[in-house]
């Protein structure tokens, strides 16, 4: 059986690992609570931009360096900014540990030097421009900004071409001082770990990370104002898409809510993409090429996507069927057999994730990070098996409200 | 296999096979699947069908017999035609929303040919000309015992499942009709023309398949140039130059035939740039490689193969492709000492000696490029 262990270090930097003597790998992580949630009108894309800085060099090493060594450990390792976070991680054989602590800590405090930010917003900037390229892309990023407002959470991950064209090397900059304080960094790790090894390098690598001078705190946003490149108009042009596209938003679960459970299970017997009641209404039949819904949590609320993707003709019947189908897990709850179903399904793809230190460690540094918790899997399965019948008809009661904010991206001729 | 007007014959069929097959329904199939907690799979490729199912390991047995009866005794029900048919159309739809799908897809054509490279979701002719009786000949011709492969990993028993095994295929009968005669593709540049924000960059060119016993030269110039961070296209195009978020390249093969397939993208106006940067970086490999190029590269196999072990999904899939295109699994011992036993200048050799021929580009974006000759 793994164990779990945990630490906080003087400098302020928590420490927490599940250590399995029986994998064939490590994994480690660090989980910054950072992410576009926390980013002003100014510095919208920061977190997302940062995150790719972080790569590009420090003190003790070069862009090349980085990637180089990275790449000589020969593991899978990357990065990754959400609403709430920025994750950098890697999976290494054990015999690296050291060095893939020493690597990633090291990136930690990075050089962020005015030519590769001017460099490195290009390729952002490219990344911008992929995904819009992809219709559904655009759609979820629209759906949030329509939900949540265009800060906070509505706050688009990558900014938009005007807030990355806009942005300094002194903003980022800025950024950085305020929001990687060690007091605000998770270090995890999963696996065949050596614990007391990594406490060890941890404590002597971090030990000036106290020292790092925050600066002031940025000019609140100016709530009359819309950010530069935002639109929350109900329907993105995609004149030369072959479908169409659905998002819908509705209140759900946070991220410490014991609710959570039945919501995710509510979610599988209703929209999940093989088996759920959608799939035999609208993918089954050829209707739809996707209809699926599933919940998101965040520290201190939830979202409840429903997804449709289909011929433009079709995007109407589709639409009502979904109500229907809402309606009806609203008013009647679901089967017996349909709970049992989707425990099964649940229980049975935590249990073969969780034979990877790689998925183990997001488990291990999201819930240490944003809820101070953690669940073992034992703990998280019981938890699945407890939902009830009730509990799902509550949970459909909560999330699947008329009042949802609803986004559209379609083809011209049905504007 | 599939006859020359029914693109999406393979894939409509994988979707017939699962509306029902032995005792099963069509939904009672879904639901024992989610019962027994399987985390299943089809699909196709160009050259394959196949069916599988990550589980834990007590739904084994019956997963192996709800297997068993889906290659076998397939329902294929006329009744569901045009449910099957639809689930088709919405696919093809899908890929014309992904301007990188829909280049690659395009780029295997023209690389193998139109039927050899022929994308598994068809096309629109194909699907709309489909009968029931052609699902039907297709699965008489080709869901045939001979040329189908089982791979099993994980925790089991060998001895338990082989006598299962045996007891539900053991009398599975009949031959594959012979292979139809490959086409070849064609050395051509297209361009797609489409208002998009990136220019949308394919490319391709011949190379040894899998079986080919210097396969690996040709690998670990691929390795050098598009795996990880560090790699040749990633630094030079992306990090050096900010060109693209997107760069690489990797190796694909068909029984006798190999290609390398890559992709960048990018806005149209540092586009012809990329593909500059892009196609100076391949002819390069045959100009040399750094001993520690090749040693990163060699590290990452390592520990993949190492780490392999941790996914049962991953190591069947690795003896499924061993089984089909070199006739046996090979180790992860054996492929370590192979890859061990590489020197640069055997590399760097290999790559003067092979250097990329019938290059093809393919474009999708406002506007053209200049193709370099190669």
């Amino acid at each position: 059986m793994p164990t779990f262990v945990e630490t906080t270090l003087d400098c302020g930097l928590r420490i927490a690992a599940e250590i399995d003597p029986r994998g064939y790998s490590a994994s480690l992580g660090y989980f910054v609570r950072t992410g576009a949630r926390d980013e002003t009108d100014i510095e919208a894309g920061v977190s997302h931009f940062l995150e790719h800085m972080m790569f590009k060099g420090t003190k003790r090493r070069s862009a090349a360096d980085v990637n180089r060594e990275l790449d000589e450990l020969g593991g899978q390792s990357n990065a990754y900014t959400s609403e709430e976070q920025t994750v950098y991680y890697a999976t290494v054989l054990p015999k690296y540990q050291g060095r893939i602590v020493d690597l990633l800590t090291d990136m930690m405090r990075p050089s962020l030097t005015d030519g590769d930010f001017q460099t490195e917003r290009q390729v952002i900037l490219e990344e911008i421009a992929k995904y819009e390229d992809s219709p559904p892309f655009g759609a979820f990023e629209r759906a949030m900004e329509r939900y949540f407002g265009p800060r906070g959470l509505g706050r688009r991950i990558l900014g938009t071409n005007e807030s990355i064209q806009a942005m300094t090397p002194e903003i980022m900059r800025a950024y950085f001082s305020r929001r990687y304080a060690a007091e605000n960094i998770v270090l995890a790790a999963a696996g065949n770990v050596d614990f007391d090894a990594i406490v060890e390098q941890a404590t002597r690598m971090t030990k000036d990370w106290s020292q790092l001078a925050k600066a002031p705190e940025p000019k609140p946003d100016d709530p009359s104002i819309f950010p530069a490149g935002i639109s929350d108009e109900e329907t993105i042009e995609t004149p030369d898409a072959a479908q169409a596209y659905l998002v819908r938003v509705s209140p759900s679960p946070k991220i410490s809510d014991p609710a959570r459970y039945a919501t995710r299970l509510m979610a599988t017997i209703l929209g999940d993409e093989s088996g759920s009641r959608f799939f035999w209404e609208m993918i089954d039949t050829g209707r739809a090429e996707s209809a699926a819904i599933w919940p998101q949590e965040f520290a201190d609320c939830g979202a409840m996507f429903t997804y449709l993707a289909c011929a433009p003709e079709d995007l109407t019947a589709n639409r009502n069927s979904i109500n229907t189908l809402i309606e009806q897990v609203i008013k009647d709850g679901c089967e017996e057999d349909e709970l049992a179903r989707a425990k099964s399904k649940t229980i049975a793809s935590c249990i073969m994730a969780s034979d990877r230190p790689s998925n183990r460690l997001f488990g291990v540094g999201n819930g240490w990070q944003m809820r101070g918790e953690y669940v073992e899997l034992e703990e998280m399965l019981a938890r699945y098996e407890q939902v009830t019948l009730a509990d799902i008809a509550a949970a459909a009661k909560q999330s699947l409200v008329p009042a949802a904010t609803e986004t559209f991206a379609l083809a011209g001729a049905l504007l | 296999m599939e006859p020359v007007k029914r693109g999406g014959l393979a894939g409509l069929m994988c979707e017939m096979v699962q509306r029902g097959a032995g005792p099963y329904s069509s939904r009672d199939i879904v639901e024992l699947q989610d019962s027994l907690g399987l985390d299943h799979s089809a699909g196709v490729s160009s050259t394959m069908a196949s069916y599988g199912a990550a589980m834990p390991a007590s739904a084994l047995p019956q997963a192996l017999s709800l297997c068993a009866e889906i290659v076998r005794r397939p329902h294929m029900p006329a009744d569901q035609l045009d449910d099957a048919l639809q689930v088709s159309m919405q696919e093809l739809r899908s890929v014309e929303d992904e301007p990188t799908q829909r280049v690659m897809n395009r780029l295997k054509q023209l690389q193998y040919g139109d039927l050899s490279g022929r994308p598994a979701c068809g096309n629109f002719a194909g699907i709309e000309a489909m009968k029931i009786a052609d699902v039907r000949s297709f699965f008489s011709q080709w869901y045939r015992p001979s040329g189908a492969i089982l791979a099993i990993a994980g925790q089991f028993d060998w001895d338990q499942v082989r006598g299962e095994c045996e007891r539900l295929l053991g009398d599975w009968q009949g031959s594959n009709s012979a292979a139809p005669k490959l086409d070849v593709g064609k050395s051509a540049n297209e361009h797609i023309s489409q208002d998009s924000s990136q220019t949308h960059i394919g490319f391709s060119f011949d190379a040894a398949p899998f079986r080919d016993p210097n396969f690996y030269l040709l690998r670990a110039g691929v390795g050098v140039l598009s795996d990880g961070m560090s790699s040749r296209l990633f630094d030079r195009v992306r990090e050096q130059r900010g060109l693209c978020y997107t760069v690489s390249a990797s190796t694909h093969s068909l029984a006798d035939r190999g290609a390398v397939f890559g992709y960048a993208g990018t806005t149209p106006e540092r586009a012809q740039e990329t593909l500059d940067v892009t196609i100076r970086e391949i002819r390069a490999l045959a100009d040399g490689i750094d001993e520690a190029e090749l040693d990163r590269w060699k590290v990452r196999v390592q520990s993949s193969l190492i780490m392999e072990q941790e996914s049962c999904s991953s190591a069947v899939a690795s003896m499924l492709s061993d089984w089909y295109h070199r006739g046996r699994v090979v180790t992860a011992h054996e492929i370590e000492a192979i890859i061990e036993a590489l020197t640069v200048q055997q590399v760097v050799e290999y790559w003067r000696n092979h250097s990329p021929k019938n290059f093809r580009v393919i474009t999708l974006g406002p506007k053209p490029l200049d193709v370099p000759t190669f």
